[in-house]
C-alpha cells in the first residue's frame, strides 16, 4: 500500500515536472506558432537568477517566486523586440534565430560565471514520510506550484481583458488586428509571459538540479516532446500530453530504470504523432484553451 | 545543356580536391593530416545535410543522430568483426535503416516541417542521454563496451580483406578524401536525376508536386534515408580520425554546428557547406585555444547574423551578386550599342538631308 502510494506520488511528480518545464514553451508556441529553441536557456537563466540572488543574501523564496520570473520575463521582452519581431511569418528562420540565441546565452553565461558553478542550493522543506517510504517535501511543493500555475494561466486567458485579446489574436490575428488590437504588442506580452513562466520553472528546479550553462539541454528534449504531442492548445495540450507521457515514463522507469523510461517517452511521442500529426489537441479537445 | 554545364562545375571541384589530396601530405604537417581526417568526416556530415535540407527542403535538425549512429555502429562492428570494410557498410546501413523507420513515422504522418525539425533534434538528444548512461560493464555489444560518457575506441581502417593490415594515417586521409569526393559527385549527380528534380520540386511547392501525382512522402523518405546513409559514412571517418567515439557526436552543440555550416555555406549548394565546415572548424579550434571570447557566443552571433542578414548563405549570395553584375554589364553594353546605332542612324539621315 505504502509502495503504491509513494509510486503514485512519484508519477504525479513526474507529470507535474513535465508540465512545469513545458508550460512556458507551450504559451509561446500556442500564441505565435513559434518553437523557441532557446527555451532551455530561459530555464537556465531562471536558475542562475536564483543562485546569484541567494548568494547576495536574498531570501530563497523571493528569489525563486519573484525574481526569477521577473528577470527572465524582462529578458524575453527584450529578445522579442530585438530578434523575434523581425521574423514573424518566417517560422524556420525563427527556429534558427532562437537556436542562435540559445548558443549566445550559453556563451554569455559561461563567460560570466564559468563553465561550472560552485554554489548549489539545497532543496528546502525537508522530507515527508509515507509509511516506510519517504518523499521530498519540496517535490510536493512543486506539484502544488504547477497546479497553481496552470490555474493562473487559465484564469488569465479566460477572465482578463488581456486574455481575451490574446485568445482573439491566437484564433485569427488578421481579424484581431482589423478590430484594432495591437497584435505586435500582444505578441510581445505573450513572449514575455512565456519567458517569465520558463524563468519561474528554471528557478524552482534549480535547487533540485543545480545550475550549469548547458543545463538547458537536459530539459528541452522533454519539453519539445510534450508541447508537440500536446498540440496548439496551451493548457489542454500541455496537461494531456504531460499526463500521458509523464505517466508512461514514470511506469516504465519504475519497471526498468530511467534510461528506458526516456526512450519509452520518445517512442510514444513518435507513434502519437503518426496517429495525430497535429498533436492530441489537434484531434481531441479542439475548442479548449 | 544547363545540366551538363552544372555538372562540369562539380567535376572541376572534384579534380581540384583530388589534386589537393595528392599534395597535402607533402606540404602539411603529420598532425594536421590526422586532424583533417576528422574534419572530412564532419564535411561529409555537412554534405548530407546540404542534400537533405538544401535540396530536399527537409528541415532535419538532428542529422547528428545518423552521424553518431554510424560512428557507434562502425566502432562496435569493427571491434567485433576485426575488419573495417564490413563495418563501414554496417555503419551506413544502420544509419539508413534508422532514418527509414523514423522517416516513415514523420513523413507518412505528414508532420509539418517545424515539427520535423524539433522531432529530429529530440531524437538526437535522447540518443545522447541514452548512450551516456551506458557506462557499466553490462552494456556491451559482442566484444565492444559502449563505455557511457567516455565512449568507446574506434579501430583504424584496414585494407579490404586483411584485418591486420592497418592503414597509416596518410592513407586513411586518402581514403577519407576519396570518400568525400565520391559522395560529393554522388550528391551532385543525384540532384540532377529525375528523383533529385522531383525532390527540388517538392521543396519549392509540395502541394503542386503532389497534384502532379508524385508521392511526396516516398520521395522525402528517399532523400532523407540517402542523407542519413551519407551522414553515417561521415560518422565513420570522424571516429576513425579521432580513433574514439564519445556521446558528444549526438550533443546539442554538434547538431547546432551542423546547421550553422549549412546556413553559412548556403542552402541549395553542395560545395558551400563543405567549405564552411573547414572554415568554421578552424575558427572554432582557434577560439577554443584562447580564453577571453567564448566559442558558443561567437557561434550564436554567427547564426543570428546569418539568419537576419545573409539568409541565403555565403556561396549563393556570391553567385547571385556575380550574376547580377554580369546581367547589368550585359544590359549596359546592349544599351550602349543601341545608343551608338541610334546616333549613327540620326547622323545618316542628317547627311542625307
Amino acid at each position: 500500500m505504502d509502495l503504491v502510494l509513494s509510486l503514485i506520488l512519484q508519477i504525479i511528480y513526474g507529470i507535474a515536472n513535465l508540465a512545469l518545464i513545458s508550460l512556458g514553451l507551450a504559451i509561446i508556441f500556442g500564441m505565435m506558432r513559434v518553437i523557441n529553441l532557446a527555451h532551455g536557456e530561459f530555464l537556465m537563466l531562471g536558475g542562475y537568477t536564483v543562485v546569484v540572488a541567494t548568494n547576495n543574501g536574498v531570501n530563497l523564496w523571493v528569489a525563486m517566486l519573484i525574481l526569477a520570473p521577473l528577470v527572465v520575463g524582462v529578458f524575453g521582452v527584450i529578445v522579442e523586440r530585438l530578434l523575434i519581431r523581425w521574423l514573424y511569418g518566417r517560422m524556420v528562420d525563427t527556429l534558427l534565430a532562437t537556436w542562435g540565441l540559445s548558443l549566445l546565452c550559453i556563451g554569455l553565461v559561461t563567460s560570466i560565471f564559468g563553465a561550472s558553478t560552485t554554489t548549489t542550493i539545497s532543496p528546502p522543506l525537508g522530507v515527508v514520510t509515507i509509511g516506510e517510504y519517504t518523499s521530498s517535501g519540496y517535490e510536493l511543493f512543486l506539484i502544488g506550484v504547477t497546479v497553481a500555475l496552470l490555474i493562473a494561466v487559465y484564469a488569465t486567458l479566460k477572465l482578463t481583458k488581456l486574455g481575451l485579446l490574446a485568445r482573439g489574436t491566437m484564433q485569427n490575428s488578421d481579424m484581431a488586428a482589423a478590430l484594432g488590437v495591437s497584435t505586435s504588442r500582444i505578441y510581445m506580452i505573450t513572449f514575455g509571459l512565456g519567458a517569465a513562466v520558463s524563468g519561474l520553472a528554471g528557478g524552482l528546479l534549480a535547487p533540485i538540479t543545480g545550475v550549469l550553462p548547458t543545463i538547458g539541454s537536459v530539459y528541452i528534449a522533454k519539453a519539445f516532446i510534450t508541447v508537440i504531442s500536446g498540440g496548439m492548445a496551451i493548457l489542454a495540450g500541455t496537461t494531456t500530453a504531460s499526463i500521458l507521457l509523464g505517466g508512461v515514463n514514470g511506469i516504465v522507469a519504475f519497471l526498468t530504470g530511467p534510461t528506458i523510461g526516456e526512450v519509452a517517452l520518445l517512442l510514444l511521442a513518435i507513434i502519437l504523432l503518426r496517429l495525430m500529426p497535429r498533436g492530441i489537441t489537434g484531434r481531441f479537445f479542439k475548442k479548449s484553451l | 545543356m544547363k545540366i551538363a554545364q552544372d555538372f562540369r562545375g562539380s567535376v572541376i571541384v572534384a579534380i581540384l580536391a583530388a589534386l589537393f589530396t595528392l599534395i597535402a601530405p607533402s606540404i602539411l604537417e603529420f598532425f594536421t593530416i590526422i586532424t583533417l581526417t576528422q574534419v572530412i568526416g564532419l564535411a561529409i556530415l555537412a554534405l548530407s545535410l546540404a542534400l537533405v535540407w538544401g535540396y530536399g527542403g527537409i528541415l532535419c535538425f538532428g542529422q547528428t543522430a545518423f552521424f553518431g549512429l554510424g560512428a557507434y555502429a562502425y566502432a562496435v562492428a569493427a571491434t567485433n568483426i576485426g575488419g573495417s570494410t564490413g563495418a563501414i557498410l554496417i555503419a551506413i546501413l544502420v544509419a539508413a535503416a534508422f532514418a527509414a523507420i523514423l522517416g516513415y513515422f514523420v513523413f507518412y504522418g505528414r508532420v509539418s516541417d517545424v515539427y520535423l525539425a524539433v522531432i529530429t533534434l529530440t531524437v538526437a538528444l535522447i540518443l545522447y542521454s541514452l548512450i551516456r548512461r551506458t557506462s557499466g560493464p553490462e552494456y556491451k555489444i559482442g566484444n565492444a563496451l559502449l563505455g557511457g560518457f567516455n565512449g568507446t575506441g574506434a579501430p583504424p581502417i584496414n585494407s579490404p580483406g586483411d584485418g591486420a593490415a592497418m592503414l597509416f594515417p596518410e592513407h586513411t586521409f586518402y581514403v577519407a578524401m576519396a570518400a568525400l569526393i565520391l559522395v560529393y559527385l554522388l550528391c551532385g549527380w543525384v540532384v540532377k536525376t529525375h528523383f533529385g528534380r522531383v525532390c527540388i520540386a517538392i521543396r519549392e511547392n509540395e502541394t503542386r508536386a503532389e497534384l502532379l501525382a508524385y508521392d511526396t512522402r516516398l520521395y522525402k523518405l528517399g532523400i532523407f534515408t540517402l542523407g542519413a546513409a551519407i551522414a553515417g559514412l561521415g560518422g565513420v571517418f570522424f571516429c576513425v580520425g579521432v580513433s574514439r567515439v564519445t556521446p558528444d557526436v549526438f550533443s546539442l552543440s554538434q547538431s547546432a554546428l551542423t546547421i550553422i555550416w549549412v546556413i553559412v555555406g548556403g542552402r541549395g549548394t553542395l560545395i558551400g557547406p563543405i567549405l564552411a565546415t573547414f572554415a568554421l572548424y578552424y575558427l572554432t579550434s582557434a577560439l577554443g585555444a584562447q580564453q577571453w571570447l567564448n566559442t558558443n557566443l561567437v557561434l550564436g552571433v554567427i547564426l543570428i547574423g546569418f539568419v537576419l542578414l545573409v539568409p541565403k548563405g555565403v556561396i549563393p549570395s556570391i553567385t547571385d551578386w556575380a550574376d547580377g553584375r554580369r546581367e547589368r554589364r550585359v544590359s549596359r553594353s546592349r544599351e550602349r550599342r543601341m545608343r551608338v546605332r541610334r546616333s549613327r542612324a540620326t547622323a545618316g539621315t542628317e547627311a542625307a538631308e
